[in-house]
């Protein structure tokens, strides 16, 4: 069963009005378990709706969206998967703590089971000492990592992230993928992650799905093996040929669009 | 901490002596007439002789405030939370409360007080809590309506629903409105309670004490009311202030 798959999804805004656009056109993705998936593309190529799609934030037009073998929906409402977002979007009034209890107090779970996860996330995000601090208190790159300790509190089968790291500065978002990247394997979640960074999808991937600009399509899939996922991996052959794979990948998408026809290779 | 307090403090404390020494000299060496205005010297004079007066004109005023601040504000945020659930109620409320606002409330005392037994204390807080209603209902409504997309968004992942969402999101996110409204109401509250006096009803307020000084041209003693009027008007302001500190401890910087 895979963790995620979309089949034959179109998504059109502002239907039948002047101002209809096209953001998804027959798109086909699979997540299997497990697996770190990226989605890289220009600005407006649909990535982050693709995210909200299998989110259930938003329905599809065309086509079917299930997440962990029910429909988005389900999921949604069984808080199958986590969430993180450019912004943190934390709760000012709430401490770092209660923001991470968050989804669990909305899940039923009791007071001492919400305090004993919230502080087992926190620990793994490196902000144990700040749990009784409030949000307006931390850094940008710290209250990021509160987000994705919230994310993960469920400990949910599948994350989605939305550029998550999109507002960091460098150091912070290499040392925060790293991070991630221990998470995930340690807990053996799913992941789809949306990014503009090259680099970064390459780092962090399974597997780097790379779109083209609107009407979003998917263009081509690179795979990307890396020996071990750590700074040594940013300097190796592999690292820097799948780069050049998802850059070739990208400009061809990008003269793909210019031209009548695109092509709808997808994974 | 205590040196910037002090520091803060000081600048405000230095004019305000300033001023009081200026008007004592204008008013003395001026000849100027205690009708016009009394000497500082004259009014504290008399306010240490009427402090059992002032103390027990405060007490009715205060209360009377009072009751019509908490009124006034449990109306306000009950109606706030009420429009901003159903939009249709608040497009059909806001201009009733916009017509509420114009109207001279003052102006109602009269009325009320010819409404209700010449001993009841109901008027005066009627005119403090549709005074105080104002304020408090529209930047509730403000903050009830500013909610961050993002904040929607996260709760809808959850699957939380309305009510949830409104007693998790929307309630503690539109508080620092709700308290801006009752910064603004505390000081309208206790002015309505004591001006409502001036048009009849029970008199035991500072309002009918400050009439009645004047009518016996004891200006002074007037001045002494206003003086307590003055000090009730801050004491309720700086609770509004305590209490909005108290209850967002997460802003730690509201006066500066």
């Amino acid at each position: 069963m895979n963790a995620v798959s979309v089949e034959h999804v179109t998504k059109v805004f502002n239907t039948g009005r002047a101002d209809e656009v096209t953001a998804l056109s027959d798109v086909d993705l699979h997540v299997g378990q497990g697996e770190f998936v990226s989605l890289i593309g220009p600005s407006g190529c649909g990535k982050s709706t693709l995210l909200r799609l299998i989110a259930d934030l938003t329905p599809p037009t065309t086509g079917t969206v299930t997440v962990a073998g029910g429909s988005a929906g389900e999921a949604r409402r069984r808080q199958a998967y986590g969430i993180a977002f450019q912004q943190a979007g934390l709760f000012e009034w709430r401490t770092v703590a209660r923001n991470v209890e968050l989804p669990l107090e909305l899940h039923g779970a009791g007071r001492a089971q919400r305090r004993s996860r919230a502080r087992e996330m926190l620990d793994l995000v490196g902000l144990g000492d700040f749990a009784g601090h409030y949000p307006a208190q931390l850094s940008g790159g710290m209250q990021q990592r509160v987000a994705i300790a919230r994310a993960l509190a469920v400990s949910p089968p599948l994350l989605l992230m939305d550029e998550p790291f999109g507002a960091l500065d460098e150091m912070t978002r290499e040392r925060l993928q790293g991070e991630l990247l221990g998470i995930c394997a340690a807990t053996r979640t799913s992941t789809v992650f949306v990014t503009h960074s090259i680099s970064e999808a390459v780092f962090l991937s399974d597997r780097v799905v790379v779109m083209s600009p609107r009407p979003g399509r998917i263009v081509t899939a690179v795979d990307v093996a890396l020996p071990a996922r750590d700074e040594a991996a940013r300097q190796s052959p592999a690292f820097f040929a799948a780069i050049t794979a998802v850059r070739q990948a990208l400009r061809g998408a990008a003269d793909g669009a210019n031209a009548t026809t695109v092509p709808a290779a997808a994974s | 901490m205590t040196r910037r307090w002090w520091t803060a403090a000081l600048p405000p404390v230095v004019v305000g002596v300033a001023l009081l020494v200026a008007w004592e000299l204008t008013v003395t060496l001026g000849r100027i007439a205690p009708f016009i205005v009394p000497a500082p010297s004259a009014i504290w004079r008399e306010l240490v002789a009427q402090r059992v007066n002032v103390w027990e004109a405060s007490l009715a005023s205060g209360a009377n405030a009072l009751i019509g601040l908490v009124g006034g504000t449990v109306a306000g945020v009950l109606a706030a939370l009420a429009a901003s659930r159903f939009r249709p109620l608040a497009e059909v409320s806001l201009p009733f409360a916009a017509v509420l606002n114009a109207l001279p409330i003052i102006a109602l005392a009269p009325i009320l007080n010819n409404m209700f037994e010449s001993t009841s204390s109901v008027p005066r807080r009627l005119v403090a809590g549709i005074i105080v209603f104002f304020p408090v209902f529209i930047n509730t409504l403000r903050g009830l309506r500013e909610v961050n997309p993002l904040h929607r968004e996260l709760l809808d992942s959850y699957g939380a629903g309305g009510w949830t969402f409104a007693r998790k999101v929307r309630l503690p996110g539109a508080l620092p409105h709700l308290f801006t409204g009752l910064r603004q109401a505390s000081s309208l509250a206790v002015i309505a309670a004591v001006v409502a006096e001036y048009f009849g009803g029970l008199q035991n307020g500072l309002g009918s004490r400050i009439t009645s000084a004047a009518s016996f041209t004891a200006y002074p003693r007037a001045w002494a009311f206003v003086v307590g009027a003055c000090l009730l008007g801050l004491v309720f302001y700086l609770s509004a202030l305590l209490l909005e500190r108290l209850a967002m401890p997460w802003k730690s910087r509201l006066i500066t």
